[in-house]
């Protein structure tokens, strides 16, 4: 086994980011629901193996650019994305780009779990199936071990793969949200406030899942903890009123941010 | 601190801490000056009066500090509400050995008053302690208000202090050369004198903390020093 310390890891994983490497460059990305415009020319790069947090009060848009990143919006009715959105270097929204696959690579996270309605095993092996990923049953079994291992759960429910998991209590339910997006291998993973319907513990625990998957996924986060998006992240980006205000290193915006907007946000104070 | 907390609360935590680091100030302030003042007129009850003022400093730390670490774990606070909270502790504790110096100060007037302190010397340590209670004072001022650029300006100044300590020192060494019934008097004023050399140092420690708090960076550049009493007497 390869024991690395934490700060060694932390080292490397830095050094592996001294050289920005943006995993998904978001240029001009404006957003229309109907007439209404929700989201203003935002340019937001997201760096690789890093965490992203994306925060703002309610409304201001971070939901709906962190929909744009593998195209949930093109579900609502009516909505129009305007601007380029790049992974790696493939332009999401050419009309060429299977939406399936997309989303395969670009994963996505709840605020409430949503488990299917099948046991435990089923709901991680459903995506590696649909996307051809297994061959035999051994190569199923090992991938939703795997997974389960990746997302923490696996010596919670190693015995009981075959009961629902809609079982499973709430933060395990969404950790099994984690491991089923954790399945087909995606390169990065969206979270919706994934932890807003989950106790303290629970949270931790999601916490310190997305801390681990960090240094194979590319994770942005939208959250409406502070405190969240200062634990997990290492970038944050600062949403207002549909605009990007700012998006700064996570200890700068905690400590120092630069626009006053996200001071008085940050602290709670009167816009 | 354009806006309001929405949390009113919070805005009263954190009016407690600047209120009582300003009391803090005040009484750190008169017993600098009350200290030096017992010491070259021998007055014994008045520096009585500094050494048990101090208990009233220690107390106020301890209380500003506990009212942090409650804020801190209740708000969890962040970027300036954070500094300024982390900033009271630094300033609180600052002022509390201001006061400690003030009563060592005093305490040395026992010591002395049998011998009394020559006019020249007092001379010297009034004015030492006038410039190290401006420097209290107006980084006080400057706690109100919050300035960096003023913050800086005093933070230079701790300069004039130590020069005028070196010279004191060089002067109390010369009358111990003189007559050797001088040196106890002379060890004793030459403490005191490090002790108010400090309290310019404190304020100077105060002046950074404020730069901080205000502008979330460290003020850049070494401190300015003017003590060379380290090398006095090596060789000269």
């Amino acid at each position: 086994m390869n024991i690395m310390s934490e700060a060694a890891v932390e080292k490397a994983l830095d050094k592996k980011m001294s050289t920005v490497n943006f995993k998904m460059v978001g240029k001009d990305v404006s957003v229309y629901y109907g007439e209404k415009r929700a989201l203003f020319d935002v340019n937001l790069n997201v760096r690789k193996n890093t965490v992203t947090a994306l925060i703002g009060p309610s409304g201001c848009g971070k939901s709906t650019f962190l929909r744009t990143l593998n195209r949930m919006n093109d579900t609502i009715e009516g909505c129009r994305v305007v601007g380029k959105i790049t992974l790696d270097t493939d332009d999401i929204y050419d009309p060429t780009v299977d939406v399936v696959e997309l989303r395969a690579r670009v994963g996505m996270v709840f605020q409430k779990p949503n488990p299917f309605p099948k046991s435990i095993y089923e709901n991680i092996a459903y995506g590696p199936r649909i996307h051809g990923l297994a061959r035999h049953k051994a190569d199923m079994d090992e991938i939703v071990e795997n997974s389960l291992q990746k997302a923490g759960l696996w010596n919670e429910v190693k015995d009981r793969l075959q009961e629902p998991g809609t079982g499973l209590s709430g933060g395990q339910q969404q950790r099994l949200c984690i491991a089923r997006a954790v399945a087909v291998s995606p390169e990065v993973i969206l979270m919706d406030e994934p932890c807003s319907a989950l106790d303290p513990i629970a949270t931790a625990k999601v916490e310190e899942l997305i801390h681990e998957l960090r240094s194979n996924f590319t994770i942005v986060i939208v959250t409406h903890s502070m405190q969240q998006a200062a634990r997990v992240s290492q970038r944050t980006a600062m949403f207002h009123l549909g605009n990007l205000v700012e998006e700064n290193e996570t200890d700068k915006m905690f400590t120092n941010p630069d626009d006053q907007r996200t001071q008085d946000y940050i602290m709670g104070r009167f816009g | 601190m354009s806006h309001t907390h929405i949390t009113t609360a919070f805005d009263e935590e954190l009016k407690y801490l600047t209120r009582r680091i300003s009391e803090m100030g005040g009484l750190a302030e008169q017993m600098v000056a009350d200290s030096v003042r017992a010491l070259v007129n021998s007055d014994l009850a008045l520096a009585q009066k500094v050494i048990s003022d101090d208990t009233i400093l220690d107390d106020a730390e301890r209380q500003i500090g506990e009212k942090a670490i409650v804020t801190i774990a209740k708000r969890q606070p962040v970027a300036s509400d954070l500094r300024e909270i982390m900033g009271s502790i630094r300033i609180a504790a600052d002022l509390e050995r201001v006061g400690d110096l003030g009563k060592n100060t005093a305490k040395r007037v026992i010591a002395v008053a049998g011998s009394g302190v020559p006019r020249k010397l007092a001379r010297g340590l009034e004015h030492l302690a006038e410039l190290a209670a401006v420097q209290l004072k107006e980084v006080l001022d400057v706690y109100a208000s919050r300035s960096p650029e003023k913050a800086n300006s005093i933070r230079e100044r701790d300069e004039e202090i130590d020069a005028i300590y070196t010279s004191l020192f060089r002067e109390l060494l010369t009358y111990m050369m003189e007559d050797p019934r001088n040196i106890t008097t002379c060890t004793h004023l030459l403490f005191c004198a490090k002790n108010i050399e400090r309290i310019g140092d404190h304020a100077t420690n105060i002046a950074e903390t404020i730069y901080y708090m205000a502008t979330g960076s460290q003020p850049e550049g070494e401190r300015p020093k003017d003590d060379t009493t380290p090398s006095v007497g090596a060789g000269e």
